[in-house]
């Protein structure tokens, strides 16, 4: 290799870590500002904070708007992840271990809510519940959030029931297992990892949806996230910056559950079960 | 034995609560207020829908260019690092793919306006003496969909790059490949799937974006989804809303069969 190759080498590789380290900043600041304005001591929007207080978090405790909004995510939160995830494994089930007429087909519909614009969903489901008088309900949310969610359990149980070996399955049923037994007693707990993320993916997606949220909530009735879009639109305050601050704690809870779960699932396929 | 009776649930589901109302509203583009392809005459002819169409593609194109040159770079980082550097990047990619996305782009509220975070620095160090308006315009924009599509650029790349096999560049560097034409001939080109993939992912993405240009973007930077929920909601014309989505569909079912065709003939080469 000659002086001047080694001395481009150099250059460009220079040149690679200067981009790196500056999308590192780019990519975590915002977040960071976010934390930290959060527990801001001003009593309007300033960074850097001239002092630290929990005062915005009191806030979203004490404000009806705020307080109000974070319990209607919460009611809508935990059945769509229920929902979702009886749903998603069932359906994951019947695509793994059997040939249905139109497989693809079944699965690409059921994969399409990823695909299709949200912005054309949410245009859809507010008109169809116009009619059914579902917006601004409880049902109405639980129904669609169970639609948008539903295609992450899917593809996760699917990843993991693929992990599965179909063969411990036939084996018990040729020792005489009823299906169900087998199920219970063998695919459940092998999959189990899968459907915990799977459940997991779909609240996190459900507290963090705001576009379809938008479209069929009501002044009376709504999540937090739309909350925070008013709060946004209007007169911004670090009382968002204090959901926010939430909202990302409970997903890096989400994410480290996952791995964890994951590091306990793979390995042998037959230590899942204990 | 079978269980295709599992799938009924979710499928139904789906029928009643997706495919239903989407159809319907597609529908409605030719059949609101009268049958007929009115609304479509009104995209082409209406300026205002015009623009928003032209935005949205200048828009996702300059996102998804802005995240290749900067996505690429990372991810090779990425992909060379080892060790607590190697997780240290990984984690900063996810952090922001596991953040609200309205928090991040109310966090880019405050470092981009007229008193933020960078007018304010860069008064202070003399550097400016106004400061520059980074919000409510096209800059605003294209930082907050970067920022929230890049992760969805370089984990691609950085999954395709983590399997390319390293002998191959040194074998060509041995052979006298300068360092510039060894990447381009050989890195570049294992790459390249990651690439394509990243490429249809943010574009696809961006094509549909509504939070990032309404709160970060100026009047005129509306995109496709902003006219869509302005139709529904303020003026209640559900055949123009129809139509605007028909063509948004269109413009995401053509990007997929493009990386199909580019993708097969990658593969074939």
């Amino acid at each position: 290799m000659t002086l001047s190759n080694m001395n481009t080498q150099a250059w460009w590789r220079g040149l690679r870590i200067a981009i790196t380290i500056l999308l590192v900043i780019f990519l975590v600041a915002p977040m960071v500002i976010v934390v930290l304005i959060s527990f801001s001591s001003a009593q309007f929007l300033t960074f850097p904070p001239p002092g630290f207080s929990l005062q915005w978090y009191r806030k979203l405790f004490s404000d009806p708007a705020w307080f109000d909004s974070l319990v209607a995510s919460v009611e809508i939160v935990i059945p769509t992840g229920i929902l979702a995830t009886v749903i998603g494994t069932a359906a994951a089930l019947g695509l793994a271990r059997s040939d249905i007429p139109g497989k693809k087909i079944v699965t690409g519909l059921l994969m399409a809510p990823i695909v299709v614009p949200v912005i054309v969903i949410a245009a859809a489901i507010y008109g169809v519940f116009r009619i059914w008088n579902l917006n601004g309900t409880l049902s109405g949310f639980i129904i669609a959030h169970t639609v948008l969610t539903l295609p992450y359990v899917v593809s996760t149980v699917l990843a993991s029931l693929q992990m599965v070996d179909e063969r411990y399955e036939q084996a018990a049923l040729t020792l005489g297992a009823s299906p169900w037994i087998v199920f219970y007693r063998i695919v459940f707990p092998l999959i189990l990892p899968g459907i915990l993320s799977g459940l997991l993916f779909a609240m996190v997606i459900s507290f963090d949806e705001l576009v379809v949220s938008l479209f069929i909530g009501s002044p009376t009735f709504r999540p937090v996230t739309v909350q925070m879009w008013a709060d946004v639109m209007g007169a911004v305050d670090p009382a968002i910056a204090a959901v926010g601050t939430l909202l990302f704690l409970f997903s890096l809870f989400v994410l480290v559950a996952e791995a964890v779960m994951r590091r306990a699932g793979i390995g042998s396929p037959l230590t899942g079960q204990s | 034995m079978n269980r295709a009776w599992l799938v009924v649930p979710g499928l139904v589901l789906l029928l009643v609560v997706f495919a239903y109302p989407v159809g319907s509203l597609l529908l409605r583009s030719f059949s609101d207020p009268v049958w007929g392809l009115q609304n479509f005459r009104a995209i082409i002819e209406q300026p205002v829908y015009f623009k928003a169409l032209a935005n949205t593609v200048v828009i996702s194109g300059s996102v998804t260019l802005i995240c290749l040159f900067a996505g690429y770079p990372l991810a090779y980082s990425m992909a060379q690092a080892t060790g607590r550097l190697k997780r240290l990047l990984i984690f900063a990619v996810l952090i922001p793919f596991w953040s609200s996305i309205l928090v991040r782009t109310f966090a880019w509220l405050v470092i981009l306006q007229q008193r933020g975070l960078i007018n304010r620095s860069m008064i202070n160090l003399g550097i400016i003496d106004t400061p520059i308006t980074m919000v409510h315009n096209r800059i605003g924009v294209l930082v907050g969909m970067v920022h929230i599509l890049l992760p969805f650029m370089v984990l691609p790349l950085y999954a395709v790059m983590s399997r390319i096999d390293r002998t191959y560049s040194s074998a060509a560097a041995s052979l006298g490949a300068p360092p510039v034409k060894n990447f381009i001939r050989v890195y570049l080109p294992m790459s390249w799937p990651g690439a394509i993939n990243g490429i249809v992912l943010v574009f696809v993405m961006g094509l549909g974006y509504f939070i990032t240009p309404a709160l970060l973007g100026g009047a005129g930077d509306a995109m496709i989804a902003q006219l869509i929920e302005a139709e529904v909601s303020d003026l209640g014309r559900w055949g123009v809303a129809g139509a605007l989505a028909l063509v948004l569909l269109f413009g995401v079912a053509v990007t997929f069969a493009l990386l199909f065709r580019v993708g097969n003939v990658a593969a074939r080469k």
